[in-house]
């Protein structure tokens, strides 16, 4: 999945949607994952970073992404398939 | 004729009444002081309690003018004998009600030196709540249903086509939502006794409400538009704190506007965004709002433009703004002496 491609983030974490106005904060794993999705990498290979980084099992993790992503869905920040 | 580089100008501001419900005339003044640092502000108050009489590093001298309901000759005569004084440039109004004087008089005032970039009668009446629906048509922009009324009794045929809740509006300002004949009866009398009639009756859109401050040139155009959301919402609809928003449907629904009404000189859209991401526009105000200076933050500077309008300068539409700059409201008791509020009440003048 991608963000859409007006939406800052920062280091910090900090996710503002110019289009609308809406901004949320993030914790340390979100804003890592943001920056990756930022620059482009395919959610393959951005579980395969979370895994190598974190102590994560992969069932964990995609039941966790599943559930990233729908939050990602319901801010309005993915682009449309 | 005044130029930006010789005398200095010479503006004269009404709205000066910074309160909980704002009108726009210290937000006006800080952008053209920001533009134009020699100018001289004359307020135009029509009571002695509108704190920026009392802000003299905003207003350098303050008038008291007549209320609207006084009719446009005695406003004429007053600022005949104001403009004796101050040779005043332009005068930008900031106030709903009083526009149809002004308009009515721009000619005479035009004569003394006062220049006004204002709409005509029609292009006022043709936006004013009442007739905003049928505005909506007659251009296909997108507007609640509405309708407007004249007796209470009429609530129930609205309730009927419109089912609750109801948006109970008045004719220059104030809204209430009624969610039963009851709540929508109390505002209809509550709203006309403070504005008269018609009361408007609209569609209720839930979603998040979106602003646009405008500037458009009378010949279809417009020079500047800047969106901006709503953060922070008081109990009277008023936005304490918003946010520049950068969304090309907001940007073409102002430039329709322009190009639909012709208008001439600063205006507000206010638009209602509902869940499925359809924009309403909810209200068009014929001036500039009370958060204009966002619009001078973010990089276009709306009221000044507005001044080069008037002036007879050449202004080039402005395209860029700054996304993401935000505006945050205070309440601050600003302290003055008895003796200002007495010059003030009783020779209606600071």
């Amino acid at each position: 999945m991608k963000l859409k491609a007006n939406i800052a983030t920062s280091d910090n974490g900090f996710i503002f949607n110019p289009a609308t106005g809406d901004s949320y904060t993030s914790n340390t794993i979100a804003a890592f994952i943001l920056a990756l999705m930022k620059a482009g990498k395919a959610d393959a290979d951005i579980k395969l970073e979370l895994l190598d980084t974190y102590d994560v099992e992969a069932t964990a993790l995609e039941r966790d992404w599943e559930d990233w992503l729908l939050q990602l869905k319901d801010a309005n920040l993915l682009e449309a398939k | 004729m005044a130029n930006l580089t010789n005398a200095p100008l010479v503006i004269g501001v009404t709205g000066l009444n910074a309160t909980e419900n704002p009108g726009p005339g210290l937000a006006v003044i800080r952008a053209l002081r920001e533009a134009f640092p020699q100018v001289r502000i004359i307020g135009l108050a029509y009571e002695s309690l509108e704190p920026g009489i009392y802000m003299h590093n905003l207003v350098d001298k303050t008038y008291q003018i007549p209320y609207p309901s006084a009719g446009s000759v005695a406003l004429s005569q007053r600022l005949q004998a104001i403009q004796a004084k101050e040779h005043m440039d332009l005068i930008i109004p900031n106030f709903d009600a009083e526009l149809y004087n002004f308009i009515k008089i721009k000619a005479e005032l035009q004569i003394i030196g006062i220049r006004l970039i204002l709409p005509t009668h029609q292009q006022l009446a043709a936006c004013s709540k009442p007739n905003l629906a049928a505005f909506g048509r007659l251009h296909q922009l997108n507007v609640p249903k509405s309708l407007s009324i004249f007796n209470a009794d009429e609530l129930h045929n609205a309730a009927d086509e419109l089912n609750f809740p109801l948006v109970i509006k008045g004719k220059f300002y104030e809204a209430e939502i009624a969610h039963t004949a009851s709540q929508a009866q109390n505002a209809f009398y509550r709203l006309s006794a403070k504005w008269g009639t018609p009361i408007i009756v609209q569609q209720f859109i839930k979603g998040t409400e979106i602003n646009v401050a405008g500037l458009a040139d009378g010949k279809g155009n417009a020079l500047s538009v800047v969106p901006m959301r709503k953060l922070y919402i008081t109990d009277k609809g008023k936005a304490w704190a918003g946010i520049t928003i950068a969304d090309d449907k907001l940007l073409t629904i102002a430039h329709r506007f322009a190009a639909a009404s012709k208008w001439s000189g600063g205006f507000e859209l206010e638009l209602m965004q509902d869940k499925a991401g359809e924009l309403f526009i909810m209200e068009i105000n014929p001036r500039f709002p009370a958060w204009i200076y966002l619009t001078a933050a973010a990089g276009q500077n709306q009221p000044a433009a507005l001044v080069k309008m008037a002036l007879g300068e050449t202004v080039e539409p402005l395209t860029e703004y700054q996304v993401g700059k935000m505006f945050i409201r205070y309440a601050l008791d600003h302290v003055t002496d008895v003796s200002e509020f007495q010059q003030f009440s009783a020779f209606g003048e600071l």
